[in-house]
This record gives C-alpha cells, sequence and structure tokens, in this order.
C-alpha cells in the first residue's frame, strides 16, 4: 500500500490554476523528490496533502484513507519557512511539539537527546530560540518533524541555511529514515541533494506534471546519444560521431541515431586507441531541470 | 493526553509568564493607589481644612445685616466702606468681600469682589452668603425655628422599598454602583487584552509559520478553542486579582473620599451575571479576535482593525455620566442587548437601575448566539485564510469563501 496516493488533484486561487490533474504516489522506504520553479504548485500540493487546504476536486489518500486528525500524529511536517516560539528553549519547544504528535514526556526527552547529538545541538538545548541563529533554528524544527518517528515525512527545503556539516547531518538521517521504512516527501530547489537523495523525483511545471518516474529513468529518458572519451592520441574522424567538442579534458562524442555507444567503443578498441575513459552522456538533474522549465519559461 | 488540554495548559503558562501580563496585573492596584495618593496630595495642598475659615468681608449699605455672621466656613467680616474692604482684601485680612448695597431689598443685586480668578464663583461660598442673608432678612418677623427651615429646607432621606412594600436590601445609594463601574472598567481592559494577546500570539504563530507545524498536528479547532480558553482563564485570574485587592483598596479611597464609599454594596445577581458576561464577552472577543487574525496580512494590522470593537467596548463608559442621570433610557437598552457594548453595559446598568429580566435573558441569549455562530465563523474563515500570507482577503472573497466551505 503506498503510503501517499493522490489521484487527479485541481485547485486554483480565483483566476489562477495552483495544481492541475496531479497524481502521484510516494511508497514506505523511499524518498520522492517534489521539485519545481518557484510557483510551480509544491506548496500547494504539500497543504493539500496535510489537509489544510481542500483541493477543487481529486482525491488524496494517506496510509490508504482520507486525511483525518488520527493519522496526524504519523506524520512529520518540516514547513519552508521556519519559526519558533522565541521565548522558549530549544528543549521545551521540541517536547511541547512532540507531546502534541502523542509522545510521552520520557520518551521525547530520550528521543530529543538523540536526535540534538546527532545534529550537534545537545550544547544548545537550554538555549532560548531568540538566541538562535537561524541554521540552528532550522536544526530545531527538524529535529521536531522527527521525533516522533512519523511513517510518512515532508520536507520542504531542509537544507537551506544549513553550513555543510549540519547538512550532511540532516542527509544522513533523512537517509536513515528511508532505509527505516519512512515514506518521505523532500521537496528542494537543490538538485543535487534530489541526485544524491531521492529514489523518485516528480517534477511540476504550473502545477501540471512535467516528469515523473525513478532518477535512473529520467536520465537515461534524457540522456543525449553522445560518449564522453578521454585519451591521450587524436581521435580524428569516425564512423557515426556527427560531432564531437573538448569538455574538461576529455571530449565528447555526438553520435547519428543509428549508432550505439557499443559500435563506438568496439571501433575505438579496434583501433587501438589507449582509453582512459568511455562514460555514456548522463545529463544532470539540473540540465534536465533547466531544459523543461527554461524552455517553457523562454 | 488530550491535545486541547496540552495547547490549553501551555498557553496559559506562557500568558501568565509574560512580562506584560504581569506587570498590567500589578500596575492597575499600583495605579489605582497612586490615584488615591495624588488625591490626598491634592486635597490636602488646595483645600483648606474643615476647621478652617475663610474670611468674607462685607459692606452693609442697608444696615440690618449683622447677626449669624459666623457660617461654618466661612465667617463675614464687617466693613464700613468699599474703600476699607478693598484695602482688606489687597492687604491679605479677607479673601473676598461683598457689597449689599441700599437698593438691595427691591433689587436683589449683591456685588462681590475678589482677587481669585474664576470661572463660576465657589457654590459653597455662595451657598453660606445666601444663608447669612437669608437669616437676616428674617430675624425680625420669624421665629428662629422657621428660619432654620427656610435657610435648609429638608434633611433628605431616601428609602427604597421592594415590590411588596418592604424595605428593599439594596437602597441603591452612590455605594451600589462603585462596584459595578469598578467592574466594567476591569472588565473592558481584560476584554481588550485577551483580544490583544490572541492577535499576537496568532500574528507571530502565522508569520513564523509555526502554525503549519501545529496545524500538521492538532486541527483548527483544538489549537483555537485551546488557546482562547488558556487567555480566558488568565484573564479571568488578571481580573480576580484586580477583585481581590479592590476592599483594601475601596477601604482606603473611603477615608480619602470623604467616607462615602463605605455605604459599598453589591447589585443583587452581580456576581453571577459578573461572571457570565466576562464568560460571554470573552469569548466573543476572542472569536473575533481570531478571525481577525486569520484574515489580517499581519498583526499589526490585525490589532489596527480590532480597534473597531475595542473602541465599541469603551462605548458604555464613556456615557457613564448620563447612564446616571437617565438610567431608564431606551439607548442603555439597545447597548445592553447589542453584543459587543452588552458586557459592560450591563454591569454598568446593574449599578444604576433595576434591568428587566427580560432585557437580562434577552442579552445573553444574544450574546451566547453570537459566541456559537462566531466559532462557527472563526473556524471557517481561519482555516480559508490563514494561509494567506502577506495579503488580506476582501469581504466579497470571505462571504464566497463562507458560500462555498
Amino acid at each position: 500500500m503506498s503510503t501517499v496516493e493522490v489521484n487527479h488533484l485541481y485547485k486554483s486561487y480565483a483566476d489562477v490554476t495552483a495544481v492541475s490533474d496531479l497524481s502521484f504516489t510516494v511508497h514506505p522506504g523511499e524518498i520522492l523528490g517534489l521539485i519545481g520553479p518557484n510557483g510551480a504548485g509544491k506548496s500547494s500540493t504539500i497543504k493539500i496533502i496535510l489537509d489544510f487546504m481542500k483541493p477543487d476536486s481529486g482525491e488524496v489518500k494517506i496510509f490508504g484513507q482520507p486525511m483525518n486528525e488520527a493519522l496526524k500524529d504519523q506524520i512529520g511536517y518540516l514547513p519552508e519557512e521556519r519559526g519558533l516560539y522565541k521565548r522558549l528553549t530549544a528543549i521545551e519547544l521540541i517536547l511541547y511539539l512532540a507531546s502534541l504528535k502523542g509522545m510521552d514526556k520520557t520518551t521525547a526527552i530520550e528521543k530529543a537527546d538523540e536526535l540534538l547529538k546527532q545534529t550537534g545541538m545537545l550544547e544548545y538545548k537550554n538555549k532560548k530560540n531568540k538566541e538562535m541563529s537561524k541554521g540552528m533554528g532550522q536544526l530545531i524544527q527538524f529535529i521536531i518533524t522527527v521525533i516522533h518517528d512519523p511513517d510518512l515525512i515532508i520536507l520542504d527545503e531542509p537544507f537551506s541555511g544549513l553550513d555543510p556539516v549540519r547538512t550532511e547531518a540532516v542527509q544522513k538521517i533523512i537517509s536513515n529514515l528511508r532505509d527505516e521504512g519512512k515514506a518521505i516527501i523532500l521537496s528542494t530547489h537543490q538538485m543535487n541533494k534530489v541526485e544524491e537523495l531521492c529514489d523518485r523525483l516528480l517534477m511540476i511545471h504550473k502545477g501540471r506534471t512535467v516528469l515523473y518516474g525513478s532518477l535512473l529513468e529520467t536520465r537515461s529518458k534524457f540522456r543525449r546519444n553522445s560518449v564522453q572519451v578521454t585519451t591521450d592520441v587524436e581521435l580524428g574522424e569516425l564512423p557515426g560521431v556527427i560531432d564531437s567538442k573538448p569538455n574538461n579534458g576529455s571530449v565528447e562524442l555526438v553520435l547519428s541515431p543509428e549508432t550505439s555507444p557499443q559500435v563506438l567503443l568496439d571501433q575505438l578498441r579496434d583501433r587501438g586507441v589507449p582509453i582512459h575513459r568511455f562514460e555514456i552522456t548522463t545529463p544532470s538533474l539540473n540540465e534536465i531541470f533547466l531544459n523543461l522549465v527554461g524552455a517553457d519559461n523562454e | 493526553m488530550n491535545k486541547t488540554y496540552l495547547i490549553f495548559k501551555h498557553e496559559f503558562v506562557q500568558a501568565i509568564k509574560k512580562p506584560g501580563f504581569i506587570v498590567l496585573t500589578f500596575i492597575v492596584p499600583v495605579l489605582a493607589l497612586l490615584a488615591i495618593g495624588v488625591y490626598e496630595l491634592v486635597t490636602t495642598l488646595t483645600e483648606p481644612s474643615a476647621k478652617e475659615t475663610t474670611l468674607v468681608g462685607y459692606v452693609d449699605e442697608v444696615g440690618i445685616f449683622n447677626d449669624q455672621t459666623d457660617q461654618g466656613l466661612i465667617q463675614l467680616v464687617p466693613f464700613v466702606s468699599r474703600q476699607e474692604a478693598t484695602q482688606a482684601l489687597v492687604g491679605g485680612e479677607i479673601s473676598e468681600y461683598i457689597i449689599i448695597p441700599s437698593n438691595y431689598v427691591s433689587s436683589g443685586t449683591v456685588q462681590r469682589f475678589t482677587l481669585a480668578k474664576e470661572l463660576i464663583a465657589p457654590p459653597i461660598t455662595i451657598h453660606l452668603i445666601e444663608s447669612f442673608l437669608r437669616w437676616n432678612l428674617l430675624k425680625e418677623d420669624v421665629p428662629t425655628e422657621i428660619i432654620a427651615s427656610v435657610v435648609t429646607p429638608m434633611n433628605l432621606e431616601v428609602t427604597r422599598l421592594d415590590e411588596n412594600g418592604d424595605i428593599a436590601q439594596e437602597q441603591g445609594s452612590i455605594g451600589n454602583i462603585i462596584i459595578p463601574a469598578i467592574f466594567s472598567l476591569l472588565l473592558s481592559f481584560a476584554l481588550m487584552v485577551g483580544a490583544n494577546s490572541l492577535i499576537s500570539g496568532l500574528g507571530e504563530e502565522r508569520e513564523s509559520r509555526l502554525i503549519e507545524v501545529l496545524f500538521s498536528s492538532v486541527s483548527i479547532r483544538q489549537l483555537l478553542i485551546a488557546k482562547v480558553l488558556a487567555l480566558g482563564l488568565a484573564g479571568l485570574l488578571q481580573v480576580l486579582l484586580w477583585l481581590i485587592s479592590a476592599p483594601f483598596l475601596l477601604d482606603l479611597a473611603s477615608s480619602s473620599f470623604g467616607g462615602f464609599l463605605r455605604d459599598v454594596q453589591l447589585p443583587g445577581n452581580f456576581i453571577l451575571l459578573g461572571i457570565i458576561y466576562f464568560i460571554l464577552g470573552y469569548l466573543l472577543f476572542a472569536l473575533l479576535s481570531v478571525t481577525l487574525g486569520g484574515i489580517s496580512s499581519n498583526t499589526s494590522e490585525a490589532q489596527n482593525l480590532s480597534m473597531f470593537y475595542i473602541m465599541m467596548l469603551f462605548v458604555p463608559l464613556w456615557f457613564f455620566g448620563v447612564t446616571i442621570n437617565f438610567p431608564d433610557s431606551p439607548i442603555w437598552v439597545v447597548l445592553s442587548i447589542f453584543p459587543i457594548t452588552a458586557p459592560v453595559q450591563t454591569m454598568v446598568r446593574l449599578g444604576v437601575s433595576d434591568i428587566p429580566a427580560w432585557q437580562i435573558v434577552t442579552s445573553i441569549g444574544v450574546l451566547v448566539l453570537s459566541v456559537v455562530v462566531g466559532l462557527s465563523l472563526s473556524v471557517r474563515i481561519f482555516r480559508m485564510f490563514m494561509l494567506m500570507y502577506g495579503k488580506r482577503p476582501t469581504v466579497k472573497e470571505i462571504a464566497r469563501g463562507l458560500k462555498s466551505s
């Protein structure tokens, strides 16, 4: 059973369409990357999933049922813009919000200490939130999101404002949660994080799905018919190669539609060309994103 | 544990720990003490003591005004001429003088001379001079007892009877209005502070997006009910602390303000109605604040908009004096039934006159109805617009939203 199942979702504000015919699923033990430019409809989608707002039409099921109050304890949500009660200390806030997720105090204290330690925040647990930096505040909110061991975790830009060390710590916790079988929706603009963490991705633009599938499928779908070759010799003209361009110490060979990389590799081997690296060119997620969204924006 | 209770507990503890709450709780009795002190000081500095008499000169051109020159607070001192009296006035021997001209009996005109800059002549002095004139005008032809009655024709004693013709327990003296007046003032303050606390609390949560984290854990209804009840209890606690300090302050004030405060009485049903109106009034103001908190683009805008109903809250206090003079005006009946003014107006009227039972029942009924309808509307409006950051919906959008929800 899918943890999240979204079917044909529509949502409009006045004359602006925020979400249009959006369908996707998130399964236990996977991270779904939710990406798209600003105003694509990511936040609206998340808010509909969480039942903060009602869709105009369509259906959302969480753990196989429509969203209801009883399910809230199984969900952890980290909003994009974050704030804390300024007068409370970090631990007071964590324990208060953990209690609202049904945690008893003793377990919450133990779990909070564990997560504070993992994120390097243990020494700040008794510090008032108003005295914390933005990054520290974000880590406290991240801890609040996962402290109750939710089965569905929705993270909106979890890495923004974090230094590399703390980014690494948070990334590790997210990976571990996935390995423990949690379903995670990760909304971010950081494509490298999607590539590093996500199993599948959903790219939306102007409320519509423009890409949905596994990272591997996506990459192969957008793979150009070209290879990167690193060698010490001049390659000259090769049958089936329609273009070649130097690329950072290597050369990218663009193949004709009827030529496969294997045919080219065989040719090079037959000619005795010493090859240090031979790699099928796969576009980065960022390139795919720019390709899809950029073209539409133009 | 019940989530509503958890939020209630958290909000209550946070509310009573706020420096603003603590300061306001203690500053009201302190300000009252200060007011009594200032009154004492001003009285001591400006008023002569009861035993000190003022010397008022007079020039009697008629020739009959020579008796009863000691009028208690003033002592009348005869002078033979205006010049002599003027010299005494300028020399500080007397504080003022009058001339009773030879045609006084036919004209009634008396001239008064003073160094003081006055808008109106001091009423007590004038009353005592009139007594002096009356005594001397009548002394030859009328017995002394009759003159005394003419000068002070009655010593009024009022007794209020109940419907059975027996002496009523509640006598409706000035002491009757003291507690309702103080309570009305405190109630207004408590409602205003409660409304502002809710607006700023919700504003902080909306602006920091904590509201989204909260709503991913609890329902909107749970959050709003818990907040409203917690801040209501904090407000009630504040008013109770003020009322606990009231007997001491009243006792102190009683000796300062001439003793009439010793007659303080509680109007019938005051405590019960006070609690009912506090709770209903607080709930109504809280719901109005929640609605504003939900639709305003930021906290300061919500606070500005809230001034509309907070100002209305104080209307009964602005017209307090008029209410005392015209207690049965239909305007007060309307204000007692209109939900925003009902709590304070009813409390004020309780001290001034009897309120017919139907008016109290209607007033409470309308308030209860407003709270019930308000709860449903505020939750729906808050839900619809809470995530609309930085933009206030138009009335049309609100109406459309309510219609479609």
